[in-house]
């Protein structure tokens, strides 16, 4: 007859042990550098060729006229991070970071120029 | 009655003392919150998480009697409010006849096991009327799974916790307590007992895993879906307390509850003693039930009727013929 | 009692994500059940109408969280058939790794909320705890736990190096241990059993006639499985076989999962031994030719099938997606009858829901008879008579 309850000898072990949860902010885990979090713009480095802003798939790059360059803003509240912009761009203007702690609190705060 | 010698006023006080704070309801009130904390933690440190912190029972309590009171349109309004109070008040007046800090209770005669055993199985008829008078299809579905649960652990409960008795030869608990130092063999005995008594308390408390009533993915809360705030609260301290009371009654019958150690002559430090043996052997008792809920699933109502019919009752009945025949041959 | 209806859903614990079934109870048993769907519907389909195909890249993947790769796999190589270009060999060794690491997180997943459904609490933390291994795996390779993007039209965007490969070969260690313990507590404990055992039945004509796809078939003997049957990407290379189990119920669907866990793991260690050298992406056109393009991949779930209609622009002219779900739903309801109200909540798990890539709705009022059947065009004026109606434009 099978008795329940087999996972009991794991169960015990665990109860003396370090748990796993990681008391974030506390203590934090570090992201790995290939993540994909907020963007670095290089305004000597672009062409204003707007690549960018016709392959971003949610319509957070888009090119404005600034001190008399064309050149893309990208607002974060659309971004979703999958860096099409930095692999269109032809002269690597843009390059992702791995900072990822970017809550804010009204829209609009979040622009990166 | 309590210490049965000195001054009147100090015995009316000693037993005013005892009714309201120690081991009273304020005991009771805060031993219940502390069991639910360490169930809580210790569930939380078996899955490798965190657990909450040591308030948080109390936070929890606090929180729901300051949210609104909601009585649906449907529900009987009368037996909505009173199902929760009757339940709670069963499980005060249990705890009160259970050897805490002496081998007697507040009033000890013989029979008080039978009046526990009376009083532990009102909640459960609370639940089951809260839950039908709610005016919702789906606490009527959950009161009724409470009544068929109700048929199945209440017989090898009872059956387990007699045994004891029929060893030593009485119903008063404060013999079966003397017994059990005088003789420490008779655990030998009535292991089996122990342990069944064990599997039809967390059916009884409706723990993991017969949970049923109260299976969240299933019915949404069972019985209490309709309930919130003031009621929602005293339902949730009847359901700790009753841990607390069905556990003690365990330690009591098979572990033999409080002795103390050493009669000390103020007779409060002798019942702080006798406290503190208690809670050890209450606390032991909750350990296993809370190993039994985190190592299985939850069983259907069928399954469970069925496991108790074929299993349960058969080795209680084996484990009252031991007994007979132990006290028989034994002659103790 | 009498006769009951129990609406479980749109909201409910039991449920992941919303639908309704409306059962009708006779005392305990479910006597009969009407499924209602239409919940969470996105509209992806339409809007991918009015984006590039770069830019649906990055839509496709989100029409689910969990088994978006498939989605994403199925929409490139619709895209490069059209196309006619042949992608490289890296790349799709690359592509086979990432779609076998995500039936792992799906399947470990799946074992979490299988085990919370019958309330086994510790099991679902456990594999979840495990997961977490896959998870920091696919985020160090792709950049991202969920919706990888690594797919671009003609290879992936992102290589696999020698530091990332060996990581992947000490995780599917980590892993296979892991998964060696469940296939030995999870499918032998009693009360799992209980539960689990000749529970939801799903005979195999039953399966064949109501056209179950994914492991919901496997595990009623029905060997089918788009990887072996029509191979994409690198599945002709890679050995592996096909898990079928004929016990027709809950536990064959659980144990068809965990071993296929094992399968898994075998294909990546073999994907990282034989990681041929190459190029990752070959240079596809923006404009994409007239022509039609049919493709299907095996999801975690079972089969997902897309079909795409391009006109020679840049932007596609029609995309249909089918998801596992939806072929599984009627399976579903005919498991369903029959069985008692608290094995409801574990058969709807069986059979792995995604109501987020499977939702559609179809709400036709006018003056159309019931039952009419309202061909593409007709639908699409409707749409498009409703859409101006309130002011918008195309």
């Amino acid at each position: 007859m099978k008795v329940p309850g087999k996972m009991l000898p794991k169960i015990i072990g665990f109860i003396v042990r370090k748990p796993v949860t990681v008391l974030y902010p506390k203590e934090r885990l570090t992201p790995p550098e290939t993540l994909r979090g907020k963007m670095k713009f290089h305004l000597d480095r672009c062409i204003s060729c707007g690549l960018c802003a016709r392959d971003c798939p949610s319509g957070a790059c888009t090119m404005h006229e600034i001190d008399g360059k064309k050149r893309p803003v990208f607002d974060l509240d659309y971004c979703t991070f999958c860096a099409q912009c930095a692999e269109s761009c032809p002269k690597d203007a843009i390059e992702m970071t791995s900072e990822f702690e970017l809550a804010h609190y009204k829209k609009g705060e979040a622009i990166v120029k | 009655m309590v210490c049965g010698k000195g001054v009147e006023g100090i015995d009316i006080l000693l037993t005013l003392l005892y009714l309201f704070i120690f081991p009273g309801f304020l005991f009771l009130f805060a031993f219940s919150l502390f069991t639910e904390y360490l169930d809580r933690k210790i569930y939380a440190r078996m899955q490798r998480r965190v657990g909450p912190p040591f308030l948080q029972p109390f936070a929890d309590l606090v929180k729901l009697a300051a949210k609104e009171d909601v009585v649906p349109e449907k529900a009987e309004h009368f037996m909505f409010t009173a199902a929760p109070i009757i339940g709670l008040a069963a499980i005060f007046a249990a705890y009160l006849y259970l050897p805490i800090v002496s081998s007697t209770g507040l009033h000890s005669f013989n029979g008080d096991l039978v009046v526990v055993l009376y009083l532990l199985t009102i909640p459960t008829l609370a639940m089951f009327l809260g839950g039908w008078y709610s005016g919702n299809v789906f606490g009527q579905k959950g009161g009724m799974r409470v009544a068929s649960l109700l048929f199945s652990y209440e017989i090898p409960f009872f059956l387990a916790l007699l045994t004891p008795a029929l060893i030593e030869g009485s119903w008063k608990m404060a013999d079966i307590v003397h017994f059990e130092i005088s003789h420490p063999l008779e655990f030998i005995v009535s292991l089996l007992g122990f342990v069944i008594a064990l599997i039809a308390l967390q059916g009884k408390l409706e723990r993991l895993p017969f949970d049923i009533p109260e299976a969240e993915t299933e019915i949404v809360a069972g019985p209490l879906v309709e309930y919130s705030g003031r009621r929602l609260a005293l339902f949730r301290l009847a359901r700790d307390a009753e841990m607390v009371v069905g556990a003690g009654l365990l330690a009591v019958i098979f572990l033999a509850g409080p002795e103390p150690i050493v009669q000390l002559e103020p007779v409060y430090l002798s019942w702080i003693v006798g406290a503190l043996v208690f809670l050890v052997k209450t606390l032991f008792v909750i350990f296993l039930l809370i190993l039994m809920k985190s190592a299985v699933a939850r069983i259907r109502t069928d399954q469970m009727i069925s496991f108790a019919y074929k299993w349960l009752i058969p080795l209680a009945l084996v484990q009252i013929f031991i007994a007979i025949m132990v006290r028989f041959l034994g002659g103790i | 009692m009498g006769r009951v209806k129990l609406p479980i859903g749109p909201q409910h614990p039991a449920l992941k994500e919303p639908e309704n079934f409306t059962i009708t109870l006779d005392g305990e048993r479910v006597v009969d059940v009407d499924i209602r769907i239409g919940y969470t519907h996105r509209g992806i389909e339409k809007l991918m109408e009015s984006r590039t195909y770069t830019q649906n890249l990055y839509l496709v993947e989100r029409i689910c969280g969990i088994c978006s790769y498939a989605h994403v796999e199925n929409f490139t190589q619709n895209v490069e058939e059209i196309l006619g270009i042949q992608i490289p060999k890296r790349a799709e060794y690359i592509r086979t790794l990432f779609l076998e690491l995500e039936r792992l997180h799906s399947h470990f997943l799946w074992l979490g909320v299988a085990g919370h459904e019958i309330g086994f609490d510790t099991l679902f933390m456990y594999t979840w705890q495990d997961r977490e291994v896959v998870q920091d795996l696919l985020e160090m390779i792709s950049g991202n736990r969920v919706n990888y993007a690594m797919n671009a039209i003609g290879g992936v965007r992102r290589d696999v190096c020698v530091e990332h490969q060996k990581k992947v070969l000490q995780g599917m260690d980590y892993l296979e241990k892991r998964a060696g313990y469940y296939k030995e507590v999870a499918i032998n404990e009693k009360t799992i059993l209980a539960r689990a055992e000749n529970v939801g039945i799903l005979k195999t004509k039953d399966a064949l006639k109501y056209t179950a796809v994914g492991p919901t078939a496997r595990a009623s003997g029905i060997t089918v499985d788009i990887r072996k049957d029509d191979p994409y990407a690198s599945y002709l290379d890679t050995p592996f076989d096909v898990i079928t189990t004929n016990t027709n119920d809950v536990l064959g669907r659980v144990v068809v999962r965990v071993l296929e866990i094992f399968e898994s793991i075998k294909i990546i260690r073999y994907l990282m031994a034989h990681l041929p050298a190459g190029e990752i992406v070959t240079k596809a056109p923006r404009k994409v030719p007239e022509g039609e393009s049919i493709s299907h991949t095996e999801a975690p779930r079972g089969e997902d099938f897309h079909y795409l209609r391009s006109n020679g622009t840049e932007k596609p002219e029609r995309y249909k997606v089918r998801t596992p779900t939806l072929a599984n739903l009627p399976a579903l309801a005919e498991m369903l009858k029959g069985t008692y109200l608290a094995d409801v909540p574990i058969i709807v798990a069986a059979i792995d829901p995604c109501m987020g890539c499977m939702d559609r709705v179809l709400v036709l009022k006018g003056n159309e008879k019931p039952g009419e059947l309202v061909d593409g065009e007709r639908l699409r004026r409707y749409s498009i008579k409703w859409y101006a109606e309130r002011g918008w434009k195309a």
